[in-house]
C-alpha cells in the first residue's frame, strides 16, 4: 500500500528526526517530492510513504499523536489543458499510466487519481502543460 | 490524362475543387482504384507541428528619435539575445536562442524555461516584449542603449524565415545506455525505456510527395496559421537518401526552408518548446497543398502510415559520435499503436509531433482551398532530385 501525504510539522517538532524514526520502525519505503519551512516555522514535507498497510496506519497514528497535522493527497500535478498540444512524448515516461491517449478523441488526457507527482511528465513536456501546483 | 495547376485553380475560383486530406485520401484509395481517385481529387492537404529549431524571425523596428544602430551591437528581446549583424534596426531571433543568464545545463539537466522560440510565440500572440538595445555611437547614428517595450503590430516586418523545416522523415531515438539521457528527442529512459519520433507520418507534408514533383520554390502554404512560402530548399537536404521501393526515405531526406508575414500567423500554431537538458525551439505548423496532376502523384499522396518506415537510433552512444547504426526499422503504424520492437523488447512510444494538430492543419488548409481564399502555385524551380547527386555532408574538422 502506498500513500501520498503533506505533513505539517509544528515548530518544536522541526529538528527531530522523526520520518527517519518511522520508516526503520514500521519498515516503510518513503520518497520525498517537496519539504519547505514557512516562515512560521512549520515545516511541511510532501511525502510518498509505501509498506504494510497496518504499518503504514500505525505510522500515520503515531505522527498524529506526535502533533503532526496530516493531510492526504490525491495529486499534486495538473494539466493546463489550453498549453497542451497532444504530442503523446510524456505518456511512455509515465510510470503508473496516469497520462493517457485517448484515440476517440486522438487527445492526451491525464488522469489525477493515478499521479503519484514524481514530476517525470513536468520535465518532459515541451509546451509547459503539465505544473505542479504545491 | 492528367490537370495542371491552372485548371485545378480555375475550379477553386469556381467552387467546384475537390480538396481532401491525405487522411481521406488513404480511406478512398484503400476503397477504390488509384485511377478513379486520381481524376476525381484536385487537392491533397497535409500537415505538420513539430518543433523546428531550425526557425526564427526577422524584425525591422524602426528608428528611435535620436537613432540608433542596432547592427554591430547588442540586441535583446525579453532577456533572449536576437543576432544584430545587420542593418541599423533590423535583427534574426531564432529559436534556440538562450538569454545570458541561463544556466544551460549547469543545473543538469537545464529547464530552459524561456527563449527564442517563446520570444517568437509572445510576439505572434500579440503580447508585449521588452527591447533592450547597448551599442556604439555614430555621427549618424547616436544614441547608445535603447530600453522599451514593442509588440507585433508596431514592428514594420516581422518575417519569419526557417531556414530548414518539414523534415521529410525523421529518427526514432532510443536509450540503449544505462542512464536517463535529456536529448532533442525528448528524455530517454535507459536500456530502450521509451522510444520518441517526431513526425506526422501519413499526414506528413514531404512524405505525401517523396520526389518533390509538386513542392518547390515559390510554392504557397500553410505556415503558422498564415499564408507562406517555399523559399529555397532546406538546408541539410538529401534527396540523394536511400529510399524504399515507394519512394520514402530511410532517414531524413528532404527539408524546406519557409518564409512568411508573421502578422498573420496565430499562437495555435507557433508554440514556443523547452526541451529539457537540450534547449528551447520553435513547435511550427506546416500544411501543403498537393495538387493531384496525375495517377502517380496520387499513388504517392495515399501512402499509408503502414508504408512508411523510420529508423530507429540509440542516442546515447551511436547518435552522438555520428555511428551510422540503425538498430531496426518501424513504420509509423505501429509507433502510433504506442509500442514497437527493438532489439527483442517491447518498447513503448512517445511523439514529439502532434498528429492531433497535423490533422487540424490539413483540415483548415481544405477549407481555405475550398472557400476559394488560397490558390495553388506552380513552382519557379525544381529543387535538386534525386539524379542531382546532391547530397548532405559531415564537417571535417582540421588542425
Amino acid at each position: 500500500m502506498e500513500e501520498k501525504l503533506v505533513l505539517h510539522f509544528p515548530p518544536t517538532l522541526i529538528d527531530k528526526p522523526i520520518i527517519s524514526d518511522l520508516v526503520r520502525k514500521y519498515d516503510l519505503h518513503f520518497n520525498i517530492l517537496k519539504a519547505y519551512i514557512t516562515p512560521e516555522e512549520e515545516g511541511n514535507l510532501v511525502l510518498e510513504l509505501k509498506g504494510e498497510e497496518k504499518n503504514l496506519n500505525s505510522a500515520i497514528e503515531e505522527l498524529k499523536n506526535m502533533g503532526v497535522k496530516i493531510q492526504s493527497i490525491k495529486s499534486d500535478v495538473k494539466m493546463i489543458e489550453e498549453r497542451c498540444i497532444h504530442c503523446t512524448v510524456c505518456i511512455p515516461l509515465c510510470p503508473v499510466g496516469a497520462i493517457y491517449f485517448e484515440k476517440e478523441t486522438e487527445s492526451v488526457k491525464f488522469n489525477p487519481e493515478k499521479c503519484i507527482a514524481c514530476g517525470i511528465c513536468i520535465k518532459a513536456c515541451p509546451t509547459k502543460a503539465m505544473v505542479l501546483t504545491i | 490524362m492528367g490537370k495542371t495547376i491552372a485548371e485545378i485553380n480555375e475550379k477553386i475560383k469556381n467552387g467546384k475543387a475537390v480538396v481532401v486530406t491525405a487522411e481521406e485520401l488513404i480511406d478512398m484509395c484503400k476503397k477504390q482504384d488509384v485511377k478513379k481517385v486520381a481524376k476525381e481529387i484536385d487537392v491533397v492537404t497535409t500537415g505538420t507541428f513539430g518543433p523546428m529549431c531550425s526557425s526564427g524571425l526577422f524584425i525591422n523596428f524602426g528608428h528611435s528619435t535620436p537613432r540608433i544602430k542596432m547592427g554591430g551591437g547588442k540586441v535583446y528581446l525579453n532577456g533572449v539575445p536576437a543576432y544584430a549583424g545587420l542593418a541599423a534596426v533590423d535583427v534574426y531571433i531564432g529559436a534556440s536562442s538562450l538569454p545570458d543568464t541561463d544556466p544551460r545545463n549547469t543545473e543538469y539537466p537545464g529547464d530552459f524555461k524561456y527563449g527564442g522560440g517563446h520570444v517568437i510565440e509572445d510576439l505572434v500572440a500579440g503580447k508585449e516584449v521588452k527591447l533592450e538595445v547597448i551599442t556604439y555611437g555614430t555621427d549618424c547614428y547616436p544614441r547608445k542603449n535603447l530600453s522599451t517595450w514593442i509588440k507585433l503590430s508596431d514592428v514594420n516586418e516581422a518575417i519569419l524565415f526557417n531556414p530548414r523545416n518539414c523534415s521529410q522523415n525523421y529518427n526514432v531515438a532510443v536509450n540503449l545506455s544505462k542512464k536517463t539521457i535529456y536529448t532533442y528527442m525528448g528524455i530517454l529512459k535507459p536500456e530502450l525505456g521509451n522510444a520518441n519520433y517526431c513526425s506526422a507520418g501519413q499526414l506528413s507534408p514531404l512524405l505525401k510527395d517523396p520526389y518533390l514533383k509538386t513542392i518547390g520554390f515559390g510554392t504557397r502554404i500553410f505556415l503558422g496559421g498564415g499564408v507562406g512560402y517555399v523559399a529555397w530548399w532546406g538546408t541539410q537536404f538529401n534527396p540523394c537518401v536511400k529510399r524504399r521501393k515507394n519512394g520514402i526515405p530511410l532517414s531524413s531526406g528532404c527539408t524546406l526552408a519557409l518564409i512568411g508575414d508573421l502578422k498573420q500567423m496565430k499562437p495555435e500554431f507557433l508554440r514556443g518548446a523547452s526541451l529539457t537538458g537540450y534547449g528551447v525551439s520553435l513547435i511550427v505548423g506546416i500544411g501543403i497543398p498537393i495538387p493531384i496532376l496525375n495517377e502517380e502523384i496520387c499513388r504517392w499522396a495515399a501512402i499509408p502510415d503502414e508504408e512508411i518506415y523510420a529508423p530507429v537510433v540509440d542516442y546515447s552512444n551511436d547518435y552522438p559520435n555520428c555511428r551510422d547504426r540503425v538498430l531496426g526499422e518501424v513504420n509509423y503504424a505501429q509507433l502510433k499503436s504506442g509500442k514497437i520492437e527493438v532489439m527483442g523488447k517491447e518498447v513503448p512510444t512517445g511523439s514529439l509531433s502532434s498528429y492531433k494538430k497535423a490533422k487540424e492543419i490539413a483540415s483548415i488548409l481544405k477549407e481555405w482551398i475550398l472557400k476559394g481564399e488560397f490558390l495553388l502555385t506552380e513552382k519557379i524551380f525544381d529543387f535538386p532530385g534525386p539524379e542531382s547527386g546532391y547530397t548532405f555532408k559531415s564537417l571535417r574538422v582540421r588542425e
